[in-house]
């Protein structure tokens, strides 16, 4: 049972939460649209203002000759000219035996054909690791025998990198879209699994004492308050483990899956080409960025009963 | 040890104790040596020092936990599981975010496999009951905190329990709406015809509401006197009568808290 201190800390921080008997929180007055769409400008234009921040930055030590424009070419150097940068990215139907080199997609296409094509491999890798890890970790926790047989080899596995894994992905799938898949998989897994373990863990001893005293079983307390109590968690999870999975997805790629960002950047190392390395880091990053948007947006549609970030940090 | 046993009481308590981490290092005594009897209908307030183990008694009465020692009756039914017929209410906000206010209510009829028709009925009609009417299809972080401890409320007069266990549900609200609350909950319990068990550290909530107030002793908890209250509701807590027993209480209180802070003192470790 709770001691007294934390109790009573506990029970002001509620009562100042709750407000008053009868009044609603303020929070759910409806914005309008207006409203809606001046706060989104706002935030697009801090976006803007952050990589602008940093560009000038950058810029700055290339004016003064600290950055030398061979080595870290400053963004207007590697941003001059895309349809050069975009030629570089070569498919790999352009270099196969008796194919005409102008016969193959366009320079634009193959800037998108290549992002398509990670971006899948990231996307297929993520959706494969989350199911897998979500279904093992609540296996893990709905079964005793489970964990006592599963659980171990998970946590053991765990610390590995990827990387070690990158012969075993090329020794199971040679070269394609499998191995570089199989990497992301590997790389999400056995986190995905723990970080579910730890959510289950984490549920509200209340929420499931409900369950338990209306006469719930094992699969609907599971079904109807664990599940559910778990999302928001691991929606966030998911988030982390997004950028993760676009990391390991350029190390598979840059061992020979025949195209791909990862293939471009080390093609770029091996032609000693630093405007386009960092052409395709700023790529990668605007793909990034989109997707945890894309996600954000996800989570706040489904999961609409979390609050909010409120102020609290803020008025530190 | 557990021959057939008839009672027309709500909850019996045995000689009932309960350790935790039995056998280990850490094992510490909540509760020993516990014999109560409620009678159906009857409100009965467990008043004690924080820590006294009075709340892990109201755990053990609902099946969440397991007894150490001596038994648990409800009516005939010796007390392993949780039932629907024992309701349990949280000091702090048990609803389930991801629910409607009139989901929540009807959570324990759809765990029954209740259909959707009979579980807004019955939602519409616990809700009504507690006078939330209005806040049915809202979701539980648009209420203020004494809504939700009365959806809280319904969600569990929804199930139609024999005993309603209270673990100082109204802790968490400030001292008007507790008041509130409190003639709220003798309306319900009044027309609900429920025993409740009703866990409380403060002195004037148990003579505002209970027939009977069992004191608790510091750790380990033992029921130290029950101290009944034949009052008229609604009490006026000003009245000699209430006075009188707010001092008692009191007096009876501070022996007990006195001696928790000494034994807090002596093992800070444990403290």
């Amino acid at each position: 049972m709770a001691t007294l201190a934390p109790a009573g800390e506990r029970r002001e921080g509620t009562v100042s939460k709750a407000g008053g008997v009868s009044a609603l929180p303020a929070r759910r007055v409806r914005s309008t649209s207006a409203a809606r769409i001046a706060l989104g400008m706002r935030r697009v234009a801090w976006t803007l203002l952050s990589i602008g921040t940093f560009a000038l930055v950058w810029e700055l030590c290339w004016a003064v000759g600290l950055a030398d424009p061979k080595l870290l070419p400053p963004p207007h150097v590697f941003l001059d000219n895309i349809p050069e940068q975009a030629k570089f990215f070569n498919t790999a139907t352009r270099w196969s035996i008796g194919v005409n080199p102008a016969d193959g997609p366009s320079p634009y296409e193959a800037v998108m054909i290549t992002v398509a094509a990670t971006t899948m491999r990231v996307l297929v890798g993520l959706v494969i690791a989350s199911v897998l890890a979500i279904s093992i970790g609540v296996l893990v926790r709905y079964f005793l025998l489970f964990e006592r047989l599963a659980l171990p080899t998970i946590t053991l596995l765990s610390p590995v990198s990827p990387i070690a894994w990158l012969p075993v992905a090329i020794f199971l799938f040679g070269i394609g879209n499998a191995p570089a898949i199989f990497m992301v998989v590997i790389a999400l897994f056995f986190h995905m699994v723990l970080a579910t373990i730890s959510q289950i863990d984490g549920v509200n001893r209340n929420l499931i004492n409900v369950a338990r005293t209306m006469g719930a079983t094992k699969w609907q307390t599971y079904s109807q308050v664990i599940i559910p109590a778990i999302l928001p968690g691991l929606l966030v999870v998911l988030r982390m483990n997004l950028f993760a999975a676009w990391m390991v997805v350029l190390v598979a790629e840059s061992t020979g899956v025949g195209y791909g960002l990862g293939q471009v950047i080390m093609m770029a190392r091996n032609t000693f080409n630093p405007s386009l390395v960092f052409f395709t880091i700023a790529l990668i990053g605007l793909l990034g960025f989109t997707f945890d948007l894309m996600l954000r947006m996800v989570q706040k549609r489904i999961l609409y009963w979390v609050p909010e970030p409120t102020g609290a940090l803020r008025g530190l | 040890m557990a021959k057939a046993f008839l009672s027309k009481n709500s909850v019996t308590c045995r000689g009932v104790s309960k350790v935790w981490a039995e056998g280990t290092e850490r094992a510490h005594e909540a509760l020993r040596d516990i014999d109560i009897a409620v009678a159906p209908g009857e409100f009965v307030a467990f008043l004690g020092p924080s820590g006294c183990g009075k709340s892990t008694l109201l755990y053990l009465v609902a099946g969440l936990e397991p007894v150490t020692g001596g038994e648990i009756w409800s009516f005939d039914d010796l007390v392993t599981s949780p039932s629907p017929d024992r309701s349990l209410i949280f000091q702090e906000t048990s609803l389930f975010p991801w629910l409607t206010v009139w989901q929540n209510v009807s959570f324990g009829l759809g765990i029954r496999g209740a259909n959707a028709i009979a579980r807004r009925a019955a939602a519409g009609d616990a809700l009504q009951r507690v006078g939330l009417s209005a806040a049915f299809d809202k979701r539980p972080d648009e209420l203020s905190g004494g809504m939700r401890q009365r959806v809280a409320v319904a969600r569990a007069l929804a199930m139609r329990p024999k005993v309603l266990l209270m673990d100082e549900p109204f802790a968490a609200l400030d001292v008007q709406t507790r008041q509130r609350m409190q003639d709220f909950l003798l309306d319900v319990w009044r027309d609900s015809g429920a025993s409740i068990l009703f866990v409380t550290h403060h002195i004037d909530e148990a003579v505002a509401l209970a027939d009977r107030v069992a004191v608790f002793t510091a750790r380990p908890g033992r029921i130290k006197t029950i101290v009944p209250i034949s009052l008229p509701r609604p009490r006026n807590l000003f009245s000699p009568e209430c006075e009188k027993l707010r001092i008692e209480l009191t007096q009876l209180l501070r022996d007990e808290v006195d001696r928790a802070f000494a034994e807090q003192e002596a093992f800070p470790a444990t403290g």
